[in-house]
């Protein structure tokens, strides 16, 4: 199979989360929209690895699994932490830092 | 002539050898400079609890120094022509590099007549402030700035270089300064005060350049040193010393064109005016140009100018003090006058150096005799000056109609009293060099003969004008009898130091002298100048003589008006020096606040302004910051793949 497809689908993918991180309001799909910018990321890795025939880019695709669980932690912690104070999950409402 | 035998026939050179060291009474050379100060520095320093014996410290450290110089002259005379010159130096005072000052006296014969006059006539009018400020409340104050004058004004004289002359010089300023504004809660005195200091900057600045320029030419500045390598320098270099230091004599001795602030000067009490702005401090110019006698003797140009201020400030000072009404005021444009003569004599160079010393010791004399006088008229009526409200004080106060008659025939120059003998060998000199000079000289004679007469028979002929509430009375005795010891002085000082004291020869070693014939005899000269003294006297008398209208007269000559208004140097200085200075300072504010700060101003507000509009960017919209990161990296993308990832 040709790999440049897998290219394709990883720009596809990443594309389709960088839109869900721009229009979405909900913070949890926000989140779920990184994810998948992440994993569209290590798809791209794992591809360039098997196009390339070295172990670079999958082992680089494991770093970044373990920064996103990492990630996840924070995120979510964040995420339930304004929801309790707030009683909402919108990503606009918390605007507080600002000039 | 009447001194003939007198005048020593050979011309002489100035000495320049250096001088011997101070060694036995010589060694005390510090301690006349060192006993007022300390009485200064007691008086000023101690506080309310002297205020009952203040002025006795401040009387009896100018005796002492009083006595001491007279020991010094005594000791001096004794010697030889050629050694009685002594230098005594202290400590180093300043060095960098090459150039070294140290704080040394030089105590010669030219010294020593000031040393004298400084202490004799200073002491004879501390005693007199004993009496004349009895009643102030600030007396010991008074003492105080006296001692500390007496201090810079010896040190003015003992200085062996022109730096230390120089703090000398400013010393005396600020005494000067202090003492016009000694009733200062008076608008008018702190008025005078600050002018006299204004007006002494502009010379004081010609002193400092002058030194500077000393320095760069002959590497030192000390006398003895610039003196002997005079020859050396360019004649132009000659010429701007000369020039400078003019203009520092002309500020301190209230020449043209910085004669304004000694008429107002009279705003201080009557003593200060008898001892700083008549005696000692306004001859000081006259000291520094006779002291640098060496730079003038080699400068024609310089010498030149000196005579012509000489001149100028001779004759309107005597115009000025025929149209004054206030007593104070003529007696100081008569000083303008007599400086004046002083300034001229000191132009002419070797013929005159010497007289103008002569002149500047017998008018020290006579002329703090006149204010000393005035002021104990001014004692006996209530502090009035007007001369329209005198008349016929003869009657109440003898002993200073006395004084005042002595001085005022010294200061005419009728024989034998002291202003005969040295105003004529000024008038002398002057037709020596130049006959325009001389008749100029006898012409401020003849003016000086109105200007005087007119004064003493306002003041103590013809009949009484006193306010109603006036009491004349005679002053007590500590001022009278130092107005007696003057009068002496007015009488015989002059001839008793041409003859007896051999002036001539005794200032010769450090001035030089030279003598030269002149056409008209001397004898005739004499009789001449006389002559004109006395129409002078003869028109006063037939002016003023009758009766004396208690308002002035308002239909009187331009001349007069002129004279009242000090021939209009207020208004002279206003337009050369205040108004475009005024002007300037105003310009400099308006482009300070407009421009300078408008600039910083604007900057300012320009930063202020754009934070604040670019500060919206942070709104706190978390999906616009990832919009800005995701067009900033399509943007960096976007730019990479068009210039190349290479």
């Amino acid at each position: 199979m040709n790999p440049e497809n897998y290219i394709i689908l990883s720009g596809v993918l990443f594309t389709i989360g960088a839109i869900g991180v721009l229009v979405r309001r909900n913070a949890i799909v926000v989140f779920m929209s990184v994810e998948l910018m992440l994993n569209a990321a290590n798809l791209a890795f794992v591809a360039f690895a098997r196009i390339n025939g070295n172990l670079d880019g999958q082992v680089v695709a494991f770093f970044v699994m373990v920064v996103a669980a990492a990630e996840v932690v924070v995120g979510l912690a964040i995420i339930v932490t304004v929801f309790r104070s707030r009683r909402s999950a919108s990503i606009d409402e918390p605007n507080l830092l600002k000039y | 002539m009447i001194g003939n035998g007198a005048i020593i026939a050979a011309d002489v050179a100035p000495i320049l050898e250096p001088s011997s060291a101070a060694t036995g009474i010589f060694a005390w050379i510090w301690l006349l400079i060192a006993l007022p100060l300390a009485g200064a520095i007691v008086l000023l320093t101690t506080g309310r609890w002297t205020n009952r014996f203040g002025h006795l410290i401040g009387v009896a450290t100018v005796v002492i120094a009083a006595g001491l110089a007279i020991a010094m002259l005594i000791e001096m005379m004794g010697r030889s022509a050629e050694a009685r010159s002594f230098e005594q130096t202290l400590y180093s005072w300043v060095f960098a590099g090459q150039f070294q000052v140290d704080v040394a006296f030089q105590l010669d014969q030219l010294s020593m007549v000031f040393v004298l006059l400084i202490t004799i006539v200073g002491s004879l009018i501390h005693i007199y402030s004993i009496g004349y400020m009895a009643h102030d409340p600030d007396r010991r104050r008074f003492f105080g700035f006296l001692n500390l004058f007496v201090a810079a004004m010896l040190l003015l004289v003992l200085a062996d270089n022109y730096l230390l002359l120089y703090v000398g010089w400013e010393g005396v300023g600020l005494a000067s300064f202090l003492l016009i504004g000694f009733w200062q809660y008076k608008p008018s005195a702190a008025a005078a005060a600050k002018k006299a200091f204004v007006i002494n900057r502009v010379g004081d600045v010609g002193l400092s350049l002058a030194i500077m320029l000393m320095f760069v030419t002959f590497g030192s500045v000390t006398f003895e040193s610039v003196f002997s390598s005079a020859g050396g320098a360019s004649d132009s270099t000659l010429t701007w010393i000369g020039l400078l230091l003019l203009l520092a004599a002309a500020g301190k001795s209230a020449q043209f064109p910085l004669q304004a602030w000694l008429l107002d000067a009279m705003e201080g009490p009557t003593p200060v005016s008898a001892l700083i702005h008549a005696a000692t401090m306004v001859t000081a110019g006259v000291y520094l140009i006779v002291r640098s006698n060496a730079i003038y003797d080699k400068t024609v140009f310089a010498a030149t100018t000196v005579v012509v201020i000489g001149v100028i400030t001779m004759i309107i000072g005597a115009v000025i003090g025929s149209a004054k009404d206030d007593i104070k005021k003529a007696l100081a444009g008569s000083t303008m006058s007599q400086i004046g003569y002083m300034v001229l004599a000191a132009g002419l160079g070797p013929v005159g150096y010497v007289f103008a010393i002569f002149h500047l010791l017998t008018h020290g004399v006579f002329k703090a005799n006149l204010f000393l006088s005035a002021g104990s008229v001014m004692h006996g009526m209530n502090n009035g000056v007007d001369m329209r409200r005198f008349g016929a004080l003869r009657a109440v106060m003898m002993i200073t109609f006395g004084a005042f008659m002595f001085g005022y025939l010294a200061i005419i120059g009728i024989p034998p009293f002291s202003g005969f003998y040295s105003k004529d060998k000024i008038i002398l000199a002057a037709f020596e060099q130049n006959t325009i000079v001389g008749i100029s000289a006898v012409l401020a004679a003849g003016i000086t003969g109105f200007y005087m007469t007119r004064m003493f028979t306002m003041t103590f002929l013809g009949k009484a004008r006193w306010d109603d509430d006036a009491h004349p009375h005679e002053s007590p005795p500590v001022m009278t009898i130092p107005l007696i010891v003057l009068a002496i002085g007015s009488l015989g000082l002059g001839a008793s130091l041409y003859y007896w004291g051999d002036i001539v020869e005794w200032l010769a070693p450090v001035t030089g002298y030279e003598s030269r014939p002149i056409a008209i005899p001397t004898t005739v000269l004499e009789a001449i100048t006389l002559v004109i003294v006395l129409i002078g006297v003869a028109i006063a008398v037939l002016m003023y003589g009758k009766s004396v209208p208690i308002e002035p007269p308002q239909k009187v000559s331009v001349l007069t008006i002129a004279a009242r208004n000090n021939l209009y140097d207020d208004a002279t200085n206003d337009i050369v020096a205040v108004r475009p200075t005024w002007y300037a300072a105003r310009f400099l504010v308006w482009f300070d606040n407009r421009i300078v700060d408008g600039a910083v101003n604007a900057s300012a507000a320009f930063v202020g302004g754009a934070s604040g509009r670019l500060r919206r960017l942070q709104n706190g919209f978390t999906r616009s910051y990832a919009l800005v990161m995701v067009i900033g990296v399509i943007v960096v993308f976007g730019v990479l793949a068009l210039v190349g990832l290479s």
